[in-house]
């Protein structure tokens, strides 16, 4: 890496930079656009959800936006719809420049992050018409799954070929993360699908066993593989020193995926008591791999001289600490003593809002931040968004998660005492999730900012096409070619 | 590392060894379940839904009902409960042992060495088999075991708890009409409930003085009707998620979740 580094800043290996970023342009601005746009329709879909918690009757004649498809189709938005192509467009521009080499076969790219996006709105629209499967983070039905599953691919394809013509043959640590998060997503999602929806669903409960395996696997690994594959290429980068230690990466690396991916099985759920005790025994084991991150997070910062000032580096800096409490929080929910009182409790939701709005919506914003001048050759229209976005999903993931946690270990007690009515529960956790919209609301307006930001490239981008057709057209050439 | 098949290989294996325990495991061991024995009886458990309460479920999925409610019950063990079912010819002095005697919250030997106390002075005694837990009482007789979900497609576990637990709530709430009622008004038949109302399950009729009212037609509590000339039906979709919620039963002892039945006055 430090050799690509020193690399970068030399003269002529800028001009190879700078190809290999125009190389990427067209794909990354077809996969960010759209999940900057399903960020934000994301979560005002779950600010029309938490609004049934302060008026239940607001939506009670439109079948749409009652809440139990509101909230499905605004968790299927932010994981579908943001994260998993604003991932894989971070992904194929870190593959661009650790290769050295431009992207291989863009137009697959471009098709797929079209495809992709189709895939969201055939999905989402299903949900909300009361079309969708009954399986958690799997709601999508089988239309919306087969252009998914086949947009990923199409990206898989670009990325492997572009992995394929690297100069140099050395691997860096973050292509372990984001190839093995190539390799998972499609075991896992055709798993899925094909024993839940595709073919004659399993019987009974081992539907809810694989739909466990298939969330955990999506939600916490999948994204803390490209998450944390990320962090370990702009860390450095940022903090401009080298990653701290290549073999207590590695170490990370391999206790991630051997532990991570056992998680997921509630411990009070309906199944024989052998999965819950293994998916203890794995949670519990995967405090190794979070301390080896913590580690590598902190001993890379530290003693670096740059200040980050509210830029990318703040928000990696935040994305990282979230993904470290968000393993923490499913650690503990994991517990069977803990467990006891937080199931069945807002602590669930609020694990799986911090994994996903904490730790990883915040550290692909700030990727996006610093590759996407590069990408496009010229710098963010709105510069100081980006410090005031930081501010705001920071403040606001810090209350909105904050008080669904506090609410729900609050709820969790109150169930647990024989004596307190059933209505002490919901009473108490409605002071909690209403003191968390405004949390929800400042992420709500941090996004529009990232999306502005993301749109008026875009728009500056096509202008500047526009104008090079017109200039193109105009041009004395062509009147010369009549004349002759 | 020092190549892509390296990590092709560590994120097989890795997730191979997981797939195959949490994916194929359970496939073959819950995906093949049958019918289970009812204990002490000749009955077998679970029954398949009637059609209406099937669409039912169909219905419960489309609204994402499990956003909000779970549909499993959890125990912390059970304990062994003695009870006098006759005081024989001595009543007096059994009456006297039974004061001295601890009956609830036993273990197995417990239980036995105090019928034998008992049955020595002349009484007949019965021991039950009683789950234990804060949520027995409060939303069913039993834990919740995977026999319970046998023919749901897709079931519907949930896994929060913003409303009650729905694992026994037709044990609980067995009246078509306050099924309904609750799903068009929920704020009617609970006081200050949180869930929002179905309204859009039903239709507001205007019935001319002339017309017979629905029979379907909701049966409101006071303070919460209609106003006079209208009337709500319910559509075939509330009925059948009414149908649905009124299958939500379990009350047969397995032999992974034993209970004694106790019979109760109608």
């Amino acid at each position: 890496m430090s050799e690509n580094e020193k690399s970068d800043n030399l003269g002529g290996a800028s001009v190879l930079a700078s190809r290999i970023d125009a190389s990427c342009r067209v794909p990354l601005l077809a996969l960010f656009g759209g999940a900057a746009l399903w960020l934000v329709v994301g979560l005002a879909m779950s600010l029309v959800a938490i609004m049934t918690f302060h008026k239940p009757d607001m939506f009670a004649d439109c079948p749409f936006l009652t809440y139990g498809r509101a909230q499905a189709a605004a968790n299927d938005l932010l994981l579908y719809g943001f994260c998993i192509p604003a991932g894989l467009g971070v992904m194929l521009w870190i593959f661009a420049r650790l290769s050295q080499a431009e992207l291989c076969l863009p137009l697959a790219s471009i098709a797929a992050a079209n495809l992709w996006h189709l895939g969201v709105l055939v999905g989402t629209v299903a949900i909300l018409i009361g079309d969708s499967t009954g399986y958690a983070w799997l709601e999508f039905p089988r239309g919306a799954s087969v252009l998914l599953f086949a947009a990923f691919l199409l990206v898989a394809i670009s990325a492997m070929a572009t992995f394929g013509a690297r100069k140099e043959r050395e691997l860096y640590p973050s292509h372990w993360f984001l190839l093995a998060a190539l390799f998972w997503f499609p075991w896992i999602y055709s798993t899925a699908n094909l024993f839940l929806i595709v073919h004659h669903p399993v019987r009974g409960v081992a539907q809810a066993a694989i739909d466990w395996w298939f969330s955990n696997n999506l939600v916490f690994v999948w994204l803390a593989l490209v998450g944390i594959g990320t962090v370990f290429y702009f860390l450095p980068k940022l903090a401009n020193r080298p990653l701290h230690s290549r073999f207590l990466a590695l170490f990370a690396f391999w206790t991630l995926i051997l532990f991570g991916t056992w998680c997921g099985i509630p411990q009070g759920a309906p199944v024989p008591a052998w999965m819950p005790s293994a998916s203890a025994a794995a949670a519990s084991l995967l405090i190794v791999p979070l301390i080896a991150i913590a580690v590598i997070a902190c001993k890379t910062v530290c003693g670096s001289t740059v200040a980050c000032k509210g830029g990318p580096m703040c928000h990696i800096k935040f994305g990282t600490t979230a993904f470290i409490l968000s393993g923490l929080m499913l650690i503990a929910a994991s517990c069977p003593q803990f467990s006891r009182v937080v199931e069945f409790t807002w602590f669930g939701p609020a694990q799986a809002q911090l994994q996903i709005l904490g730790f990883f919506t915040i550290v692909m914003c700030g990727a996006i931040y610093e590759l996407l001048p590069r990408v496009m050759n010229f710098e963010l229209p709105f510069p100081k968004f980006v410090r005031l976005q930081h501010w705001l999903f920071m403040l606001g993931v810090v209350l909105w998660v904050g008080s669904l946690a506090v609410g729900g270990v609050e709820q969790g007690m109150k169930l647990q005492n024989p004596e307190a009515a059933f209505a002490d529960s919901t009473n108490v956790a409605l002071i909690f999730l209403r003191a968390g919209t405004t949390g929800l609301l400042l992420i709500l307006l941090g996004s529009l900012l990232f999306a502005a930001n993301i749109f008026a490239m875009t728009f500056k981008w096509k202008m500047s096409l526009l104008k090079t057709m017109i200039t193109f057209i105009k041009s004395p050439l062509a009147t010369e070619e009549v004349k002759s | 590392m020092k190549n892509g098949f390296s990590v092709f290989l560590a994120s097989f294996l890795a997730l191979s060894l997981s797939w195959c325990g949490f994916v194929l495991g359970p496939a073959k061991q819950l995906g093949t379940q049958k019918q289970a024995a009812v204990l002490n009886s000749s009955d077998v458990y679970p029954i398949q839904r009637s059609g209406a309460a099937a669409l039912g479920l169909q219905v419960y999925r489309a609204n994402g009902c499990a956003a909000c409610h779970t549909e499993q019950v959890r125990q912390d063990g059970v304990a062994c409960e003695v009870v006098l079912a006759s005081a024989g010819k001595k009543p007096t002095a059994v009456s006297n042992l039974l004061s001295t005697l601890k009956l609830a919250g036993l273990t197995k030997e417990e239980a036995d060495a105090a019928s034998d106390k008992i049955s020595g002075a002349g009484g007949t005694v019965e021991t039950h088999v009683v789950p234990v837990g804060v949520e027995i009482p409060r939303w069913g007789l039993r834990q919740s075991v995977a026999a319970d979900y046998l023919y749901d497609t897709p079931v519907q576990l949930g896994s929060l708890r913003a409303g009650p637990d729905l694992a026994n709530v037709a044990a609980r709430f067995p009246d078509l009409n306050w099924q309904l009622v609750h799903l068009y008004a929920p704020q009617a038949v609970v006081k200050n409930s949180a869930m929002p109302p179905f309204r859009f399950l039903f239709e507001v009729r205007n019935i001319k003085p002339a017309d017979t009212p629905s029979p379907d037609a909701l049966k409101f509590p006071q303070g919460f009707a209609p106003p006079a000339g209208s009337e709500v039906v319910p559509t075939t979709e509330a009925k059948e998620l009414a149908a649905y919620l009124l299958s939500l039963k379990v009350d047969a002892p397995l032999y992974e979740a034993p209970f004694t039945p106790v019979m109760t006055k109608p």
